[in-house]
């Protein structure tokens, strides 16, 4: 990354702002694994359904438990699925896009007949479809938001990798002899690398929101485990009488996803070598 | 104009051959004995054989693929194992839900997108660009069913206007059912304006960076002029593509927007029938939805063509 990208890196307000909620987020997650207010696992029939208060500052649900620490473990939960699925999409889907667009001929057609293929499928209900046969979990979560993800690097490195195959010094690196793999791996992806930066964080929003949706409909991480998704489920018929159930899972999904969207548009900006001209 | 039909006709019809094979491996194939999948492990010997007989399972893979096909080209989909009826007059009925639902939503949001997109173009950089794009960019952010609770706890709830939910058919007269239909239109079609806004814009801007802007400005051409009529159709082609992903998204992809309002749409039909290990209807269901979409893409591709007629020779 050159110095000038850096310094608009700096100077990038939606870069900055989506830098802080996505590390507020992160951080949040992580915390989990040390502190939370109160045991998400605990029920405490006593305390359900309360507004929030200074003893709880999100309220509690049905059974008691404290909204704030469910927030914050659901927070570590879909990090971890949505992060889990994109590096499965962007560490095949990378390589089949940097195939294509090396070897040309069949294979670039193979890959993107495949891709095409793949995308015919609406995700959400294709993610459904696989989730109810291997099982609601996690883990196959992960599985089917990651399948989708495939095709979308695979288009996006082919792309890029296509613009920098024709320039001068791909050449001198094939007359000095340096076979397709090698030119891919050194020169070609270095070259590609900030397209799929941005690619990497539209596609974690996306995750992120896949992830809910799944865990909405009781096919993403099973209870006890506290996700998102599941939240909102539990909160929907109790809407009339404890909306803070809804109100904080739901915000804490907007803001990851807008924090990630405004890192994307942010890095865009800083990377896109037309908007450095401009 | 007829090379570049055949092309993406060919494309077409290739991409929906691989499908229904992917379609019949997923839900023949790979489960093993898909009748021992939906009748689950404590099934008598005689459910599983007589299930076995009206899937057709004794039969040779080959023999139960192209009659499934043939069965999809002829609309006959078989008969729901869970509801006891055709699954194509299931598909009919549940049509009548969604189809309404996704155009609606689809125009609600044109409506505003597109406005909203050029408005935001036009002022680039001023302080109502950053204001209609930063409220695009949290438009974007809410997931559409969170948002479609909210308008429930509103709306429903607190002020009563609409029902929270469920849907009483057209036959109980057409008001009572689109009254069931505003709230799931409003919840689908506010994140789908907000991406379809920032798309609007940002291919506006592109097209008025264009050498030919700049000629024509310099011609003369009025700065409205300019936009209305000669970016505005250069910028249609990214947001015909956008438009055509949304009606796909939003015929197939509504399951979760179905369920908060307990909707008897197509999405909440696959979602049911997936619980209830209905394959029968699942494999053709999703077919079909997989056919819309290959055909909504045709139908972009080929719109390409009307709006810039440099594509129909590429």
């Amino acid at each position: 990354m050159s110095a000038s990208a850096l310094a608009r890196l700096e100077l990038n307000r939606s870069l900055t702002i989506g830098f802080a909620i996505t590390s507020i987020m992160l951080a949040t997650a992580l915390l989990s694994f040390l502190w939370t207010p109160y045991d998400v696992t605990k029920l405490v029939v006593a305390d359900r359904t309360q507004a929030p208060s200074l003893a709880h500052l999100f309220g509690t649900d049905h059974l008691g438990r404290d909204i704030l620490s469910m927030v914050m473990v659901g927070a570590r939960n879909s990090i971890a699925v949505a992060l889990v699925a994109v590096g499965i999409g962007a560490g095949l889907g990378v390589p089949l896009g940097l195939w294509a667009a090396a070897k040309g001929g069949w294979v670039d057609e193979v890959i993107a007949r495949g891709s095409d293929l793949v995308f015919a499928f609406p995700a959400l209900l294709s993610a459904i479809m696989i989730t109810a046969i291997l099982g609601p979990g996690a883990v196959n979560a992960i599985i089917a938001i990651g399948i989708f993800n495939i095709p979308v690097f695979a288009r996006v490195a082919r792309a890029g990798a296509l613009s920098i195959w024709p320039r001068e010094f791909i050449l001198a690196a094939r007359a000095a002899g340096k076979g397709l793999a090698r030119i891919s791996l050194e020169h070609v992806l270095p070259n590609i690398f900030s397209l799929i930066l941005v690619q990497l964080s539209i596609q974690f929003a996306l995750a992120i929101l896949a992830e809910a949706a799944l865990s909405y409909l009781g096919l993403g991480a099973q209870p006890p485990l506290p996700s998102w998704g599941r939240m909102l489920f539990d909160a929907q018929t109790r809407m009339a009488v404890a909306p803070w159930m809804a109100i904080f899972p739901g915000t804490a999904i907007a803001l990851t996803v807008l924090g990630l969207n405004l890192l994307g548009d942010g890095l865009n900006d800083a990377l896109d070598p037309r908007r450095r001209r401009a | 104009m007829g090379a570049f039909l055949a092309r993406r006709l060919l494309v077409a019809l290739l991409t929906l051959l691989l499908a229904s094979l992917v379609v019949f491996a997923v839900l023949e194939v790979l489960p093993g004995d898909p009748a021992r999948l939906m009748l689950g492990m404590n099934a008598s010997p005689e459910a599983l054989a007589a299930l076995r007989e009206q899937m057709g399972l004794e039969q040779p893979l080959l023999t139960r693929y192209l009659a499934w096909t043939s069965g999809l080209l002829s609309f006959d989909l078989g008969r729901s194992y869970t509801y006891s009826v055709p699954v194509s007059a299931l598909v009919l009925e549940r049509l009548s839900v969604s189809l309404p639902l996704a155009l609606a939503s689809l125009t609600l949001s044109t409506l505003i997108a597109i406005p909203v997109g050029i408005f935001a173009a036009s002022r680039r950089g001023a302080t109502g660009d950053t204001l209609s794009m930063g409220l695009a960019q949290v438009g974007v952010a809410i997931p559409n069913f969170w948002f479609a609770l909210l308008l429930v706890y509103l709306f429903a709830v607190w002020l009563r206007w609409v029902p929270a939910g469920g849907f009483p058919g057209w036959g109980a007269g057409v008001w009572p059912a689109m009254k069931a239909l505003i709230l799931p239109t409003l919840a689908l079609a506010l994140p789908q304006a907000a991406i379809l806004a920032r798309v609007t814009r940002a291919a506006l801007i592109d097209a008025l960076d264009q050498d030919y802007i700049r000629t024509a400005r310099a011609k003369g051409v009025s700065r409205s002029s300019v936009l209305w009529r000669h970016a505005l159709r250069n910028a249609m082609i990214p947001v015909a593509t956008i438009m055509g992903l949304q009606f796909a998204f939003l015929l197939a992809g509504t399951v979760v927007v179905e369920n908060v309002f307990y909707l008897p749409g197509l999405g909440r039909l696959i979602f049911q029938a997936i619980t209830q290990r209905d394959l029968i209807v699942v494999e053709s269901v999703v077919m079909l939805l997989v056919a819309s979409v290959i055909l909504i893409n045709l139908l972009v591709d080929l719109s390409y063509a009307l709006i810039d007629p440099r594509q129909r020779v590429a």
